[in-house]
This record gives C-alpha cells, structure tokens and sequence, in this order.
C-alpha cells in the first residue's frame, strides 16, 4: 500500500494582509493542512517570477502567492503589479507543462484568516490529485539522458552511425 | 446630398402623410433620396421584447442593405430612427452578438461593417442643409402660428446625438425659421403614452391629454411633432379625451408639414388632409 | 554542536532558540527534537530550547551566549515576528550584536495552533528552522537611519479645519505658515447663517477664531495664495507659495472701505460670488464685513483701471493710507517646513447637472448655499427669505440628496445634507412663515443631539415626505397649481404619487471634492479615493495620515464631513503632526532598497514603479537612484529590476532564494 502523497506547497504572504490574516487564523485555532511553507516578504509586489520558479526548480508540487485585495495594498499598487506579473508567469508555466493548478494567486486581506484555512486546504488537496512535480528528479534524469547522449556522442561517429537522442 | 429613406411599417400606413410632407420637403432643399431597397420592418420596441438577437438581425439587415450602396440612411420614424440607431451601438459593444448577426446575415448574402449612419431628418435639415439655406427658400413665412414643438422619448433617449437629451431645440428653431413662433414648454420629451393607449388605455390616453392641454394653455395654436405614433395618439384620440377629461380640439402635424407651407408646397402635396383633427385652418389662417 | 571545522570558520556562528510558548508550541511540537535537528546544520554553533524565549530570563539567554559563544546570527523559532521580532532584536542588541542579523520563524500562530498532525507540525518547524538559519547567515548589519525634522508646518486651507489646526499647531509653540487661496479665510463656514444642531450662529463661532489666526505670533497668514510646488521628503519639505496681487497693500490697508463708496461705479453689478451670485459687488471690493485678513481687493476683470489703464481712481484718492498700488505683481515666496497639513476643503455638486430638477430654468428654484445667504442677516436680502424677483414664498419644497446616492451622479452619501436641510427647513419657516416641504430618502442625523434636531422640526410643523422627487416643474393640472412649481414625487410611505405646488424649490446639494483636487493631490504627492477625496492612510486606524509621511490631511478634502468632526479630525492632523515634529527626528525602517550602481544598465524600469517616487534617474550617471528616505521598503523595485541591481535590505534576492532552497531540501 503506497503512502499516500504529501505536496510541498511553498507560499509568499505579504507582511500586512496575508501573513496577518494566516496568524490570525492561528489566533482563532483554525485547522488547516501541514502542507504550506511560508515565506514572508512586505509586499506582494516583491516577489520576483524568479522566486516561484526557483521554489518549483527546488522541489516544490504547488506554490501559493497571497496579497492584499486590488486597492488595499499597504504600499499603494504593489499588488497591481504582482498581478501583472502574474497573469504573464501562469502562461509561461502552461508553455512549460506545468499545471495551472500548481500555481496560485489569492488576495487575502488581514482579517479573512478563514479564507487562509480554506485556500490552503482547497490547494493542498488540488496538487496532491494532481500528483509529485518533483523537477529535481526529473532535472536529475535528463543529466542522466544527457550524460549518455554525450556517451554516444562521443564514441558514435566514427563509424557513420546516426546518433538517436531518445 | 444623397441619402437612403427608410420609411418603416407606420410611414406607409398610419404616419402616410409624414411620408408625403417629408419628401416634398427633401426635394424643395434639394437632398436626393431614394427609398431603401428591399427594406424590411425594423422590429420597433415589440420584436426587441420578444427576441433580442433576432430582433438585432431583422434590424442589422436593413444597415447590410444600406451598406451595399454606401449612402446613409434618413429615417423619420422616431422609433425606427432608434433600433436602427441601438442596433448599431449594439453590433459595435457585443462581439458575441455580431458575430451571430453577421453570420445570419451572410446567410442571406449580405455582410455588415457599420459603415453607414442613420440619420434623423431633424438631424439632416439643420447640420447638412443649414438654417440659412432653409430660411432663404422660404417663400410664405407662417407668421402669427404658435406651435408647441413636442419631441417625444426617442429621439432624446437614450441617444441624444445632435440635440440636448432634456431641452431640446432643434426642431424649434427649424420652425422659427419658417417664420413661425414657439412657445416654452417643460414637456418637451415627455411621454405621450407610447403603445400604452392601446393597450392600458386609462394612462396612456391620460398621458397624452397632458400634452394637448398644456400645448393649449402656452397659447400655441398646434403641436408641432417629429414621430408617428406620437402624432396618431395625440391626434386620433381626442373624441375618447373629450368624453373622459374635457374638449381638446387642437390639431397635431409633423414638422415637414410645417416647413413644407413655408417652402410655398400645396397642402394635399403634404398630406394636411389626412389629419384626423383638421390643421387647415390654423395652419392657412397664418399666411 | 557542528563538528565540521572548515564549516563553522566559513559560516557565520548562528544562535538558534526554539520556544516551547508553555504548552502552546511544546503542545504540538516535539521542541526537543527541532532543536537536536538544528544543532546538526551547518553554521549553527548554539542550539537550545527554553520555555519562554520573550521573558527576561530568555532574553538574557540570548545575550549572554551571544557574549560567550562569539554568536554572529540569531535565530528565534516561537510566535509571529509582528508579536515579537522587535524583542528579540532588541535581545540581539542588548548582547552587542547588530539588531538586523535576527530572523524569527514562527511555528505558533503558523504551526503549533493550526495543525492537529504532531509529526507533519513538527516536520514543518525544522523545514522553517533550516531555512531560517540558512537565510540569516546572508543577512548584513544595518541601522536605522535618523533625519532631522523642521519644526515648522504649513498649513493649506483656511477654513474652519485649516484655521483650527494652525491654531493648534501655534499654540503648541510651533511657527505655521497659514496659506488660503481666497482673499479671506473663513471657508464654506463663513457663508452660513446659522449651524446645526444646536442653531449656534455660524459666524459667531468662527470669527473669534479667525481673529485669534490673525493675530496669533506664530501664524503667518497669507491669503489670496496659492501653493505651486512642493519639493522634498518628511521632516524637510521645500515649498513655492505664489502670492497674487491685490493691488491694495496688505500691511497698509485698514478694511475702512471707503475705496468701495468712492469707486466710479455707483452701482455694485458684478456677480458676488461670496453671495453665491444673489448680490452685486464693485470691482473693488470685500467678501464680507468680518473677512480676515479685512483687506479689500480688486478684481483685474471688471476693474476699469486694470483693464485699461484710464480711470480716475477716485478709489485711490479715497485712501488716506495710500494704500492702492494698480502695478503690484504676483509674488513667488518660499519655505521651509517639516510637515503639511492639507485642509483644502469641498465644492459642492452643480444643481444643473439634473436638468429634472430646473436649476437654472426656473428662477424659483435655488441651491442650498444660496438659501444660506438668503437667511443670513448680513446676507444679499438681510435675511429676507424672497424668491429672484423678491416675492415672499408660501411654499417652499427641499429636496434632500441632490448629487448624493445617486448612481447618474455620486454614489456616496454627503453625510451633513439632511442636517442642514432640517436647517433650513427651521429658518425658512422661522423667516418667512412659509409652508416647509423635505422630500428625503432616508433622515441621516447621526451625531451628538441630531436626532433631537429632528424631533424638534417635526414639532415644528413641517412636512416630511419621503420620497425621490422626480421632476420639478410648472405645469400645472389644477387651477391651485397655477403660476406654481410643481414636484412631482412619489411619497413611499403614503403609497401614492403626489403633486405638490411650492413657490420655492431648496436643492440640497452634497459634497464633492474640489475642482482641481486630483492636480493638488499630485502637488503633495498623495493618493486620492476612487471618488476623488484625498486618501487616508487606513480608514479606520489612520484616518489624517496620508502614503506620504509627513503629509497630513483633515476635513471634507478626505470626506464629507460636518463641523464637528471636522475640528476634531484638525486637532487630530495638529497632533500626528506635533508627534512627527517634537520627535525632532524620523527614525526608518532600514528593509529599504537601494541601487549597486556598477551593476544598473540605466534601463529606467524601476523609475516609474514607485508609488511614493522614491526612485529617480541621474542624466549624467544614466543610473537609477532610490532616497533611501522616501523608500518605503515594498521591494516592487527590486522584483522588478532586470538586472537585479536593486537590492532590498532584509529581503534581497540570496536572502529569499536561500529561504525558498532551505524549506525545500532535506
């Protein structure tokens, strides 16, 4: 009987509404899922693309980005533009096969810490149907494929063979 | 100037005489009009409450049909002169819904673009022809006639394109320049009962008793009118009005009526007689 | 303990701490286990797990092993960082080290309280603790920087919330440049008769207080001015105030008015504006008798001598102060303060924009503000309640909610209209013996003794039909209807339409923001609502506070507001301001950013991102600068930078890629 899958789910809360809102949740003993490892930045607007690729590239199955509501933002527009960048990441993650699922953007404001308990839970339960991303395995298999192509390369031509890349 | 006419259901029937007037007038200023070919009912207020979509297509063919010959569209009928108007609106705001349209319509070999406008002929006297060019062929000024200009809804709401939406004015100065006087009024746009006298006649006759009475008590002499179902329940039910509030008697003629006589044309070139209440009278009591 | 030498001399000695909260964390966590776990990674010379890491003994904890074991890092496991991250940095810097090279993870509110499954919370804390630790060591001492702050204010307003908080703000000691941009301060106040509830008389109560402005050493009032730009940050702002001319001296004139009997006018027949168009004025002239500073003034439109040079200037010869000057110019002054109060007030909502209303079309029908002059005594009638042709009403109908929840005009409601609509209801009826009609929607009288107001107008005898007046009209259908205006509303709690003939149609107008409020607004540098009010830095916990540090705002400029709750929310700007000033200095927040100027390409990506424009662009370097004062430490910049040349302090880059790599690899 196989264990059933846990998903590590990486989230980035802004300081103000969604990090507030998720210790509220913890002041009312809310229950939610194990599952979202939480990393604090003051703004939404701060996360670079860069960082939900590289919480991909390290493992992750889902990430959650949490910011203030369009209009709310403690620094003015910093969430506008988290959503600009946003919209554009989703369809780079679809070009790259990742499911859309994976990757999600909630505006939570610091006193929905209820809307924390359900995203996480509604998330946790999406990406574990959607099964292991694991891209480190799967970086760690196309070295393999690489290095033996490499291989091939190497000792292939000499007597006219075509190399195949499999 | 060139321009299609799109006479609509009422012109050729009940509204004959605004048909008559209106192309006396069109050819006296000199304006080219030609019927639209093949020309079908716009829908009016009823199609659009039964079928929205179908009723945008029935409309949308006439503005394809018009669209082949390139030329704008005059069209008299206050309540054709909007669908037309709505169904260009609507086609340029809802894709989806042009998208059905366009593909009825090229059913029917026709195609639609939403290069050509539909005008009033309020519209075309006073911004295409001019107030001078008008006042200079006027030949019988008709002075001493007070009229009352009554507008009606639709041609103000919800589009008012070339007149103020709650004071409008277009229509009276095109009378002044025909030498006739008009009185201030506040009701300008105000409801003349629509479909209703037919069918909940207690407001809708109530409604347009309103307006006669109060046109009266300014002093004018006739409501002057642009819209033909305003000009038949302000004219056709004034025996009902005379049992239900009290003798109204006061005649309703469409503004090319007006300026028609001015221009010097005969009265049964501009369908004077087929008012229910008679106009003659104070119409020729000006000259 | 780590027993890798060549680690522990790389790494930078970190101190970790897991606390077990009582039972709160311990409940949940195996405390004992997270901290076995985190003696084992690298870097981590001091590993333990104690009770209460916020109580004294836990923070002396800190500091004596930071002393003993040479700590370089701290890293506190317990509650959230906004409970406690202040504390433990305070810890750090007890123990000499640098407050900034602490980082806190919370396994409280985020772990211990929230999850039931004691292995996965406290698998979860050790993830948290490895990337706490690996995240530290990439952190750099830093210190809050200190800037000086001016002590002097300027206030922009002059009614009754400029004038209250300058009056504050000097009697505090404080030296404060009043700027009004009419000729007289006084505001929409000084048009009224009398204020509601308690009737109190409008003038009464605000003339003491513009006299004290006046007179007050350490308010220097300068009317008919303007501000034209406004430069600098908190505590240091540089602004250009232009001065326009009179043509009268200020210093000179006494307010006698004899230039105004002496003009070559005889008759007043220019409108009166201050009179809201009711009365006729010179083109040498004063608002009203009480107007501070009492200078009269000449207007360059109608003023013959203006216009064309040739006049007599009896009004000049009339002065035995000599007090004219027809070529004084407009003046450009500077100064120098360390906060702005903005307190630029409302325009009410132009009637004609309902043309069912008539505004405009039929004389019979007037604004609230005209209805204001009219009562007044030292009004345009001498309180005399006539319509334009000077015929006593016997009817007079209110219309309450013009341009107010209206979905064609403006959403909001104006929140003083039905006041002072029951206001005038009790004057009109007071001066005129007129029937009173208030056609509302909802009687809003929200504030101390309203509601009492109420009560005692519908003693008074006048009548409340509450309904939305439809049209307002003069046709009549019965003979009693003649030469009348008729509303025509539906009265919602009868359940029928009724027709009401008034001689008098009273147009309860609302509150807008002024005309050109979006161009102030981007003068000082502050946000407006999506309604056009200046924006509040939170609506409820900080309701005078602006984005801008520095930059406080205080009545109807940041909402509809009445009298009372406009004094207190002046006192209110008055006293963040006196908070910012006798701090003497402003202490930042160091999680700014800056810019590595060797690496920034001049791109100007960033420039435009900062809502507080905290970024510029130096031409000659063609490098991106951030004032690190301005910089409020949002980090949109440095997500945004293509070349990762902005760094933001506690929240670059290797900082978070550290944290992302430390919760994920076992």
């Amino acid at each position: 009987m196989t264990e059933k899958f846990e998903p590590k789910i990486v989230a980035f809360f802004c300081n103000w509404c969604t990090y507030t809102a998720a210790d509220l949740a913890g002041v009312s003993r809310l229950k939610y899922a194990p599952n979202v490892r939480v990393i604090r930045v003051m703004c939404s607007g701060r996360v670079d693309p860069q960082f939900v690729l590289e919480a991909f590239a390290r493992g992750a199955d889902g990430v959650l980005l949490g910011g203030c509501h369009p209009g709310d933002c403690h620094y003015a527009e910093g969430n506008y533009k988290t959503l600009r960048r946003m919209r554009m990441l989703e369809r780079m993650l679809r070009g790259m096969g990742i499911h859309d699922g994976r990757f999600r953007l909630e505006w939570i404001s610091g006193a929905e810490g209820d809307k924390v308990r359900t995203v996480v839970n509604d998330m946790t339960e999406k990406v574990r149907a959607l099964g292991p991303l694991d891209l480190p395995g799967k970086f760690k298999e196309w070295d393999k494929e690489m290095e033996e192509l490499e291989t091939q390369v190497n000792s292939g031509p000499a007597k006219g063979e075509a190399v195949h890349a499999r | 100037m060139k321009y299609l006419y799109f006479p609509g259901c009422s012109l050729k029937g009940s509204g004959k005489a605004y048909e008559e007037s209106f192309l006396a007038v069109a050819k006296a200023v000199g304006l080219e009009i030609r019927e639209l070919e093949d020309w079908n009912c716009c829908g009016a207020t009823a199609y659009m409450s039964v079928d929205e979509t179908r009723s945008y297509a029935l409309a949308g063919r006439n503005l394809a049909i018009a669209e082949r010959e390139n030329l704008d569209i005059i069209a008299p009928c206050n309540a054709c002169y909007l669908v037309l108007n709505k169904t260009q609106h609507a086609l340029k705001d809802d894709e989806e819904l042009r998208r059905k349209v366009v593909k009825a319509l090229k059913a029917g070999g026709l195609d639609y673009k939403g290069t050509v406008r539909v005008r009033h002929p309020l519209d075309v006297l006073i911004n295409d022809v001019g107030l001078d060019k008008i006042r200079a062929l006027v030949k019988k000024p008709l002075k001493d006639l007070k009229l009352a200009a009554y507008y009606g809804c639709q041609m103000v709401r919800p589009y008012a394109s070339f007149d103020d939406q709650h004071d409008p004015v277009t229509m009276d100065k095109l009378m002044e320049a025909a030498g006739a006087e008009c009185v201030p009024w506040p009701l300008k746009t105000r409801c003349c009962g629509g479909s209703l006298t037919g069918t909940v006649p207690e407001a809708g006759l109530r409604l347009a008793y309103i307006l006669l009475r109060e046109a009266k008590k300014r002093g004018a002499g006739a409501i002057v009118t642009l819209c033909p179902l305003c000009q038949f329940n302000l004219d056709g039910y004034q025996d009902q009005m005379a049992r239900k509030f009290e003798k109204v008697d006061f005649p309703v003629v469409y503004f090319t009526q007006v300026l028609g006589l001015a221009l010097g044309l005969s009265a049964s070139e501009l369908g004077i007689q087929r008012g229910i209440i008679p106009a003659g009278k104070v119409l020729s009591g000006a000259r | 303990m780590s027993d890798n030498k060549q680690k522990k001399d790389a790494l930078p000695r970190v101190g970790f701490y897991v606390c077990h909260c009582g039972t709160n964390i311990a409940g949940t966590i195996d405390v004992a286990e997270v901290q076995k776990y985190v003696s084992g990674l690298p870097g981590v010379a001091v590993s333990r797990d104690y009770k209460y890491m916020c109580s004294d003994p836990g923070q002396e904890l800190i500091a004596r092993d930071i002393k003993e074991h040479k700590l370089e890092r701290l890293v506190v496991a317990a509650c959230s960082p906004n409970l406690h991250e202040e504390t433990f940095r305070k810890a750090a810097a007890k123990g000499g080290l640098n407050p900034f090279y602490f980082q806190m993870v919370n396994i409280r509110e985020h772990a211990s309280w929230v999850h039931t499954d004691k292995k996965a919370a406290t698998e979860k804390a050790k993830d948290l603790a490895r990337a706490a630790v690996a995240r530290v060591q990439h952190h750099r001492s830093l210190d809050k920087k200190r800037v000086p702050v001016d002590p002097n204010v300027l206030v922009v307003g002059g009614g009754i919330a400029g004038i209250h908080a300058a009056l504050t703000l000097a009697n505090a000691g404080k030296k404060v440049t009043l700027v009004e941009r009419e000729a007289t301060i006084g505001g929409h106040m000084a048009l009224f008769d009398k204020t509601f509830p308690t009737l109190d008389c409008a003038a009464c109560i605000l003339t003491p207080k513009m006299s004290a402005v006046k007179s007050h050493p350490n308010i220097t009032l300068w009317t008919y001015s303007e501000v034209e730009k406004v430069e600098g940050y908190v505590g240091n702002y540089k602004v250009t105030v232009k001065r326009k001319p009179r043509f009268v001296k200020e210093d000179l004139c006494v307010g006698c008015m004899e230039c105004i009997d002496a003009c070559v006018f005889k008759e007043a027949k220019f409108r009166d504006k201050f009179n809201q168009g009711l009365g006729k004025r010179k083109p040498v002239y004063i608002d009203f008798p009480q107007a501070t500073p009492k200078v009269v003034l000449v207007d360059p439109e109608t003023c013959i001598q203006l216009k064309t040079g040739k006049c007599k200037k009896s009004c000049a010869a009339a002065c035995d102060r000599n007090a004219f000057d027809f070529d004084q110019k407009e003046e450009l002054k500077e100064l120098q303060v360390g906060a702005i109060v903005l307190a630029t007030g409302f325009k009410t909502y132009d009637a004609g924009r309902d043309p069912n209303y008539g505004y405009g079309r039929y004389p019979g029908v007037f604004t609230a503000l005209e209805i204001e002059r009219l009562v007044n005594a030292s009004g345009p009638t001498s309180g005399e309640v006539v319509l334009r042709d000077g015929r006593r009403p016997k009817a007079v109908g209110i219309i309450h909610c013009v341009g107010s929840r209206d979905e064609k005009s403006n959403k909001w409601c104006s929140r003083v209209c039905c006041m002072y609509s029951l206001k005038l209801a009790h004057l009109i009826k007071e001066h005129s013996g007129a029937e009173v009609y208030n056609f509302y929607i909802d009687m809003r009288a929200p504030g101390k003794a309203y509601e009492e107001f109420y009560d005692k107008l519908l003693g008074e005898g006048v009548h409340f039909i509450r309904g939305r007046v439809s049209e307002v009209s003069d046709w009549a259908m019965t003979p009693d209807e003649e030469g009348k205006l008729v509303l025509r509303v539906e009265d919602t709690l009868a359940g029928f339409v009724r027709r009401v003939p008034v001689d008098m149609v009273v147009l309860s107008t609302g509150l807008e923001p002024q005309t050109d409020a979006q161009e102030v607004r981007r003068r000082f540098n502050i946000g407006c609502g999506t309604e056009g009010f200046f924006q509040e830095r939170h609506p409820k916990l900080a309701p005078v506070n602006t984005f801008t540090d520095g930059i406080y705002i205080a009545g109807a400029c940041q909402a509809p507001r009445d009298i009372p709750d406009t004094v207190a929310q002046a006192g209110a700007a008055a006293a963040e301001a006196l908070s910012l000033i006798d701090a003497g200095f402003v202490e930042l927040e160091p999680n700014t950013s800056h810019v590595l100027e060797e690496e920034c390409c001049g791109c100007k990506s960033c420039v435009p991102l900062c809502p507080y424009s905290a970024i510029t662009f130096d031409e000659t370097k063609k490098k991106a600068v951030i004032n690190e004062v301005l910089c409020k430490g949002c980090g949109v910049c440095a997500a945004a930078c293509p070349s990762g040349s902005i760094v933001q302090n506690l929240f670059d880059d290797e900082e978070i890629f550290s944290e992302i790599k430390g919760v994920l690899s076992k």
